[in-house]
This record gives structure tokens, sequence and C-alpha cells, in this order.
């Protein structure tokens, strides 16, 4: 066999070795994408319910001496004013055959605990409507809202209610007088006990201002380090030591740097727990090293050439680097520091450990007011037993992955628009 | 055996042997060597004494001595790896960026010694400057590449001197009725030809008294080639220029003198004319007889 045929015959081979790996990234992509696909109808599937809350119509009478307030600008009148006894009254008065006790009991759980508070903040708002009447929607109870929901997708899920509640819903529908209607309580609203109420503003806000902390910090301070060890530090072993440990660090399990932060910045500088500044701090900790290591990597990449047309033309190294290496690395600092920040956003396990994982209401309103993160928002909303909290998981999980896409997204375009070809 | 293999071994053997048989007996020239030629002139502009280049263990350069007068343009040959660029990057401290690159001997300009730790390394590479082989123009426009230098060492007090200098650098370089026109457009945009004159008119926009070239020409086309080697000429009006240049015959068209190096050492340096017609030294006739290179 001449050496023409041994090619021909090792050509066929090679062709469907190519072929073979061909499928084989074809098969990997699809499975890539199924389990993407997955992902996102199951969460989308669950979560868009939550988008959306249960209200029911009543007449509303802002009764005077039912609530025990005469002046809307006194205080303790406000603080004592009876204000649950308002929905309550316009319920019964809905349903007036209802009579015992217990009924009674059952009748006021259509409505959410905190209607009489929000009818309060609405009197407070128009001042002239004490006394009066009015039509108005008031959001249901959570149970309500899982079962109408359940009822409306054909599969009622009425476990927790009575059959009287069930008829009365039943009858509210009727008359039109019970709807769904788009949720904003869960982008206003901080956390709650009571899935009705409960919103996801105060972990968004949280997540913000330690994301803000964390940005301020790990940006300069990590492209500082790199440049630093990049171009100026000399090449012994203690730089080798510290590139090594670097590496490593970005490798550590994120917890580990949340008990650090424990004991460091809570249990020595004392600094208050679950506040954004000891998050920021922790975060900092840990989305270092990938900014180090991102950073270096785009200095690296400037080429060699333009560093010496810099020093051949008598710039110093400091303006060499403010002037060339900097500007021209910057793209690929910006697209790891966003990565970072991303991967900061989606931290859930270092914050646990200094206390962020704490059930907070108020929207913090800076650095040092308690506050939660969305992540761990949802790994608590998770670990709620009521079935409400279910939707409402999976539509923060979709908001979080909208955060995440948008900055992945910028990260994306930032390289494209700021990367010049040399 | 295929057959392609023992046709490619027989084409070998005697090219290897032709080799070794033309630079063996050349080799124990190499050692112990004397520089041959006019290596020193009258009225000296950088003067190097006894100049040893080590990269960490490896010596790259040994005991060169050399001058270069003022207004002169001084060719450097040498086939590959003899050492000539490192040699050339002693005189503007270039070889400090490389790591565990050190330099012995005694190199002057004006008789100031460029080693000495008093002497700051900016100032020099201001009064040396460098074009390299590659063009590298940054990533700026034309404008800015050529108003840099001056901007960083504050050469110009106003607008108006700036725009004078650039002008001005541009024209050197025969480049500004080129670019008059898109003077803020990248400088990368331009042909490569373009970009090395670019990168000539940003090393004399801060006035060095002296220019290095390494290999300028060797990433151009033959015509971009033929105007930098006329420019060159041009400049040698104003500039003392060192070239190092990989194709003798632009070392015989645009140099003054030629300095023949061969395994890093300087075998000889005589005016140009002399070099390519009666090389004194065995090597160098060797060299530009095309044995070897």
């Amino acid at each position: 066999m001449d050496n023409l045929d041994k090619i021909k015959h090792s050509l066929t081979k090679r062709n469907r070795a190519e072929k073979r790996f061909r499928w084989y990234g074809r098969l990997a992509i699809a499975i890539g994408l199924a389990a993407v696909i997955v992902l996102f109808t199951d969460i989308i599937g669950k979560g868009h319910g939550a988008f959306r809350i249960t209200y029911i119509e009543l007449d509303v009478h802002y009764d005077q001496d039912l609530i025990g307030v005469s002046n809307l600008t006194d205080p303790s009148q406000l603080a004592d004013g009876n204000w649950d006894a308002v929905p309550k009254s316009a319920l019964r008065e809905k349903f007036s055959d209802v009579s015992s006790r217990r009924d009674k009991r059952r009748l006021y759980g259509l409505l959410s605990n905190g209607a009489g508070f929000d009818l309060k903040d609405r009197l407070l708002a128009n001042p002239l409507l004490l006394g009066e009447t009015e039509t108005i929607w008031i959001l249901a109870d959570d149970d309500i809202d899982t079962y109408y929901k359940s009822w409306l997708d054909g599969e009622p899920y009425a476990a927790r209610l009575s059959d009287k509640q069930v008829a009365w819903i039943d009858q509210l529908h009727q008359e039109g007088k019970i709807r769904l209607q788009f949720n904003s309580n869960l982008f206003t609203r901080g956390d709650s006990r009571e899935p009705e109420q409960a919103g996801i503003r105060g972990a968004i806000m949280g997540s913000l201002l330690t994301l803000i902390l964390t940005m301020l910090l790990s940006f300069p301070i990590g492209v500082s380090a790199a440049i630093y060890l990049e171009e100026f530090a000399p090449k012994n072993r203690w730089t080798d030591f510290i590139e090594v440990n670097i590496n490593n660090l970005a490798a550590v399990p994120s917890i580990i740097f949340g008990l650090l932060g424990l004991a460091i910045f809570i249990n020595f500088f004392h600094v208050p727990r679950s506040v954004p500044i000891v998050g920021g701090l922790v975060l900092t900790l840990m989305t270092l090293p990938t900014i180090i290591i991102t950073s270096r990597a785009a200095i690296k990449s400037v080429p060699p050439s333009i560093r010496e047309a810099a020093l051949g033309m008598g710039a110093s190294k400091y303006q060499m680097v403010m002037h060339h290496v900097l500007p021209l690395g910057l793209p690929g600092m910006l697209t790891g520091a966003i990565i970072g920040m991303a991967q900061a956003l989606g931290e859930t396990a270092p914050l646990l450990m200094i206390g962020m994982v704490a059930f907070i209401v108020d929207i913090p309103a800076g650095f040092s007011d308690p506050a939660t993160v969305l992540p761990v928002q949802i790994f608590l909303w998770a670990d709620s037993p009521e079935r409400a909290f279910i939707e409402k998981t999976s539509a923060a999980i979709m908001v979080l992955l909208s955060f995440l896409i948008v900055m992945n997204t910028t990260a994306v375009w930032l390289r494209k628009r700021l990367e010049r070809r040399w | 055996m295929t057959k392609a293999a023992t046709v490619a071994k027989k084409a070998k053997k005697p090219t290897k042997a032709k080799i070794a048989a033309a630079v063996a007996p050349d080799l124990d020239l190499v050692e112990g060597h004397v520089t041959v030629g006019q290596a020193f002139t009258k009225k000296p502009k950088m003067t190097m004494r006894n100049i040893d280049v080590f990269y960490a263990d490896k010596q790259a350069i040994h005991d060169v001595s050399l001058d270069i007068a003022q207004n002169e343009v001084i060719a450097m040959i040498g086939p590959s790896g003899c050492g000539k660029s490192t040699f050339l990057r002693t005189l503007n401290r270039m070889n400090d960026t490389v790591e565990g690159c050190s330099v012995k001997g005694e190199i002057c300009m004006d008789g100031e010694n460029l080693y000495s730790p008093n002497l700051d390394v900016v100032e020099l590479r201001a009064r040396v400057g460098m074009v390299f082989q590659k063009p590298n123009p940054f990533p700026k426009s034309i404008y800015d590449n050529v108003a840099y230098g001056p901007k960083i060492h504050g050469l110009a007090d106003t607008r108006v001197d700036l725009d004078e200098i650039v002008e001005n650098s541009l024209k050197k370089a025969s480049l500004w009725e080129e670019v008059k026109e898109r003077l803020h457009q990248p400088g990368t945009g331009l042909s490569g030809g373009q970009q090395q004159r670019l990168c000539i008119a940003r090393a004399i926009a801060v006035s060095p008294e002296v220019i290095l070239m390494d290999e300028p020409c060797s990433a151009l086309d033959p015509i971009a080639t033929a105007k930098i080697e006329e420019l060159i000429e041009e400049l040698s009006q104003n500039f003392t220029i060192a070239i190092v240049t990989h194709s003798m015959q632009q070392a015989a068209r645009v140099s003054h003198r030629t300095a023949y190096f061969h395994l890093g050492k300087l075998i000889e340096v005589n005016p140009t004319e002399q070099v390519f017609t009666m090389p004194e030294h065995k090597l160098t006739e060797a060299y530009i007889t095309g044995r070897f290179g």
C-alpha cells in the first residue's frame, strides 16, 4: 500500500472523529439549553401569579365612633384607634346573615389582617373621608388569594378554607366583587409574615446598598492591587506567594468569608450586625480575588509594544500605566468587576453568617439600617410554610435573575463599546 | 521509510555541511577578537567602552567599544541573534525593562555617563528617542500621538505651541501632507508605512539629540521602506541616528558608517562604502557576500 492509500485510509477515520465530536458538542449545547428552558419555565410558571393578587370590593364606612378618632392630627388618637373595626364592619354589612362568633371570625378571615392599617393610611391621605362611605377594593387574605387563583385555574385548593368561606367567595365572584389586580405591594413593601403583605422592596434596597458599598471598595482596591502586582512589584518569592494565595482565595467557599467577616468586622471592630456596611465589607473580601485576577488578565493583554512606545518616549512607569495601560485595560477590568458584582448580588451564604438573614420589615434607607438582600429573602420565603410564599419565592427569583441578566448584558455591552483595536 | 522523508534528508545533509564548513573556521576568529576598523571618531556624540550585556547568566554582548559621531547615521548589521538590537537598547536604557538584564562598561553621551545613578532615565529617553521594529502608534488620534511626548515633558506652554510642534514634527517626518486633514482620526487607521512615519514624528516631537531605530522597515513594503530611508537621510541633518537593520542594502543606502556584529562581538566598524566593497575582516566579508545570515 503506498502513501496515498494510507492517507486516504486515515482520512475517513479522521473525518469520522471530527463528525462525532461535532455531535458531542451539539448534544452538550442541547442539554444546556434544555436545562435553562426547564428552569425558566418552572420559575416563570410558578412565579407569574405573584404579580397579581386578589382584592375584594366592599362599601367602607369611616365611622368616627367606631374607630374612636375625631381629630386626625392627634397622634395618640391615631395610635389608639380601632382601625380593624372598619373592614370588619364593612364585611358584616355585606354578609348581614352571619351571626355566630365562629362564622364571624371566618368572615373576617376573608381580608388581609393589614386591611385596617391600609384604610388608616388611605384616610390620612384623604382626611375628608372621615365619616363618609366609599366603595373600594381591599386586599384579601393570602389563603383566599391562593384559593381564588387556583379556582380560576380550574384546580381549586380549599384545604385551608371552610365551606362557608368558599360559598362567600363564590357569591362575591358572581357579584363581580372579587378580582385579581396588579400586586404593587410586591415592589413597594418590605418583608412580612403575611404573604399578601410581603414585598421585596426591602431586599432590593438592601442588595442595592450592599452592592454600592462592595463596588466602591472592591473596584479601586482590586484594580490598584492588580496594577501594582502586574507593573510595579518585583518578581520574587514573595510576589509569587501572594499570587498563589490570591488564586486560592478565589476558590475559597464563600461561607468562609462570612465567618471571617463575623470574626473581624462584628466581633473585633463591633460593626453592627445585619447592616449593609458589614455585608458590603464581607462581599468585598469575596469579590476582591475575582477583580484582581480579571484586572491582571486585562493588564497583561495590553500589548507590550504600547508599553515600549510609551517608555521610549520618556514616559515614567506611572505615566505609562495611567496614560496607556489603564485606559486600554479598562474594558476588561470593568467586565471583571461587573461579573464580580453579579456574583456578589447572588451570594447568600456569607451574609447568613453576619446576620443579614434576620426578618426585617422596614425598608433600609442607609448603610447602617438593618437589611436583608434578595437571595437571602428568597431563602427566607422558600423556608416559609404558607402556600402563597411559593409563588412569591419564584417571583423574587425572577426579579433577581433579571437584575443578573441586566448586569451581564451591561458587561458585554461595555466590553463591545470600550474595546479598542490596534 | 517513506519516499518524501528520504528526499528531505538527502537535501538537508549537504546544506548543513556547507554551513558548518563556512562557519567553523570563522568561529575561531570570534574568540578573543579585537574590533577592526574605525570604531572611534574625533568628536563623538556617544561613546561606549567595554560594554558587556548579560541576560541573567547568558552574556549577549562581549566587550564592545564604539563611538557615534554627531549627525552621523551608523548602521548595525549582523546575523539574527548577534546582539545588535540588545546593543542598541543599551543606548537609551530600554534594557532596564527586561527582567534580569544587566549592563557593564561605560556609555556616555556628551561626556555624561548614562548609567550613573544621578541620571534620570526619563530625561535620557527624552534626549535619545526610539523607533521600534513594528509600528506602534498609541491607539489615539494622530495629533495625540505626536503631542504625547511634548505633553508629558511639558514642552509646550500653550495650545498654539503644541499645534506648531505637532505640525513641524509631522512635516519633518514627511507625513504632514497625507494627514493634515485628519489629525483627529486614530493613528492606528493609517497604513503600515504611515504608522512608522507617525512613530518617527512622535519621536522627533520632543527634539531628541539621538534617534535609535530598531529595524524600522522590517514590517514594511518596499515603497514604504524607500520613503523611510529617504526620511532618514533628511533627518541626519538634525539628528544623530543609530539604525539596526537586517537588510544590507538598506545599511548601504542610508548609513555613513557600518558596524558588523557577530555572536555578541563587534567585529568590524568602517565607513559604509568600505564595509561593502573591501571588508577588512573575513567574517564581515562572509556575511555581506551571503555565506550565512
